[in-house]
């Protein structure tokens, strides 16, 4: 018996060498000053939102989001670790520390500043609100009677709830793939999703005849960075900045959006 | 790290009553048509002709080996592709009923088998029916020997449901996941969703433990134990 439980000691010992040191003094230090002594860094992508996150048909993450990881990565000169999130999960990733950064066509509002810290923006977004062409939604009252798709926790919810009439039936999907679902089986009427969501679906399902309707907000993606972490954000500033001068975040742009970045908020 | 602050979760309780509301609901009705799906189906695979046996016996192999989440999305996002539209709560109650039957079927049918032939010797002998012997003599009996195991069952398929949250149902997990992506206390509305279903658990096994021998097997079955 004691045969078998002395290596399993010595394996506890060694997991609590190897986990909790390194843990403990990444506390003390800065999270910039850790990722360089580790040599690489997490970067929470989504990996259910083309073209900025997705999965390929080779298994690999690709986009915008991805490739802009790379970017940054390159630029601390560390190795990039992937970390796939959602649109309801990223924001707790970052405040426990499973990622250093979050590169998830993150938008910025006043209660995710609350919690953590954004960069300057990378790259343009924008939620709208979709239906099928013979429905009349000209204005957020026109919601009324009618149920309501969207991904909980995503800006479009909340802008989605701001707007909509106590009529309207909001039915909220855990990620964009339910509440695509979920609009393209009929279970719901509407969808608010972001713009490269919908062009996705609409691409894929014609037989939908989806269009544009209401605009619900022009939300350009920020990085986000834990809460305090100003060394960090300050650096992945000026990599942005200097990937906006050198044309490299407009290429990103037009390779993965067919269009260039545009006017971006600092 | 963030400090931990239950005050923006708890400000939130008529959303989280309510989640709990529509939880015990769907549980209440999904327990109902599910025992009595799943003694019907006890009953074919005990006493049934051979097509009656081998259909309950696909059904209950079907359910029990393969995930709750999948059955959901299948009646929630497939069966509108052949026509049939329901809402998330009845998708809701269709999943849960379809899930208790096949797990009730299973212990039900231990309990039936588990009667002494003796008593089914002594009824058959009284010139019951059949149809008399198993709704008089066998079942009541049945069911005493095998309700702990039942109420188990009820239990597992109560907080199997927070996963009916994924198809807008608003039970009571949905409105803590919607807590937590409003204000970011992902910790605190778990653990107030976790002491929720804790308390609805305990609600839940009380009740069914008092139901059961009143309504539905009498004291006789599990007296002397």
């Amino acid at each position: 018996m004691s045969l078998q439980r002395r290596p399993f000691l010595a394996l506890l010992a060694a997991i609590g060498l190897a986990g909790v040191l390194p843990a403990s003094t990444a506390f003390a230090q800065s999270a910039l000053d850790a990722i360089a002594a580790r040599k690489s860094i997490a970067i929470a992508i989504p990996t259910d939102f083309p073209p900025y996150g997705f999965v390929g048909t080779d298994m690999a993450a690709q986009g915008l989001d991805v490739d802009m990881a790379r970017l940054v990565a390159a630029r601390l000169g560390v190795a990039v670790e992937l970390v796939p999130v959602t649109s309801a999960n990223r924001i707790a990733y970052l405040q426990t520390h499973k990622a250093d950064l979050v590169i998830s066509t993150l938008g910025k509002n006043p209660e995710r500043e609350k919690v953590i810290d954004f960069s300057a923006a990378y790259s343009p977004f924008f939620q709208a609100v979709f239906a099928p062409k013979p429905m009349s939604v000209k204005s957020p009252a026109d919601l009324a009677g009618k149920t309501v798709g969207v991904t909980r926790g995503a800006i479009e919810d909340m802008e989605l709830t701001r707007i909509a009439p106590a009529g309207a039936d909001i039915k909220r999907f855990e990620d964009n793939n339910a509440t695509v679902a979920a609009f393209v089986s009929g279970q719901v009427q509407v969808i608010a999703t972001g713009a490269s969501v919908a062009g996705n679906m609409m691409a894929r399902n014609p037989q939908l005849g989806a269009e544009f309707k209401l605009l619900l907000k022009d939300s350009p993606n920020f990085i986000g960075v834990a809460k305090g972490d100003d060394k960090l954000r300050l650096k992945v500033n000026e990599i942005i900045a200097a990937a906006r001068s050198s044309g490299e975040i407009d290429r990103l742009c037009l390779k993965w959006l067919g269009r260039p970045a545009g006017d971006l908020p600092i | 790290m963030s400090r931990l602050d239950f005050a923006a979760v708890l400000a939130d309780w008529p959303l989280l009553l309510r989640g709990a509301a529509l939880t015990l609901l769907l549980t209440a009705v999904a327990t109902v048509l599910g025992i009595a799906l799943g003694i019907a189906c006890a009953r074919a695979r005990t006493h049934g002709r051979p097509l009656a046996r081998a259909l309950a016996a696909a059904y209950v192999e079907l359910i029990r080996n393969t995930p709750f989440i999948v059955q959901l999305s299948f009646i929630f996002f497939g069966l509108p592709s052949l026509g049939l539209r329901l809402s998330s709560e009845a998708a809701s109650i269709i999943a849960m009923t379809l899930n208790l039957g096949a797990y009730a079927a299973e212990i039900v049918r231990a309990g039936i088998e588990a009667t002494p032939r003796g008593q089914l010797e002594a009824a058959r002998s009284l010139a019951l029916s059949e149809r008399q012997v198993f709704l008089k003599v066998v079942l009541p009996p049945s069911l005493g020997r095998v309700w702990p195991a039942m109420v188990s069952q009820v239990v597992i398929v109560m907080l199997g449901s927070a996963v009916c949250g994924q198809i807008a149902a608003q039970e009571l997990s949905y409105y803590a996941n919607l807590i937590m992506s409003r204000n970011f206390r992902s910790f605190e509305a778990n653990f107030v969703a976790a002491a929720l279903y804790l308390a609805l658990a305990a609600v839940l096994r009380q009740a069914l433990a008092w139901i059961g021998p009143r309504w539905l097997f009498g004291r006789a079955a599990t007296a002397g134990r």
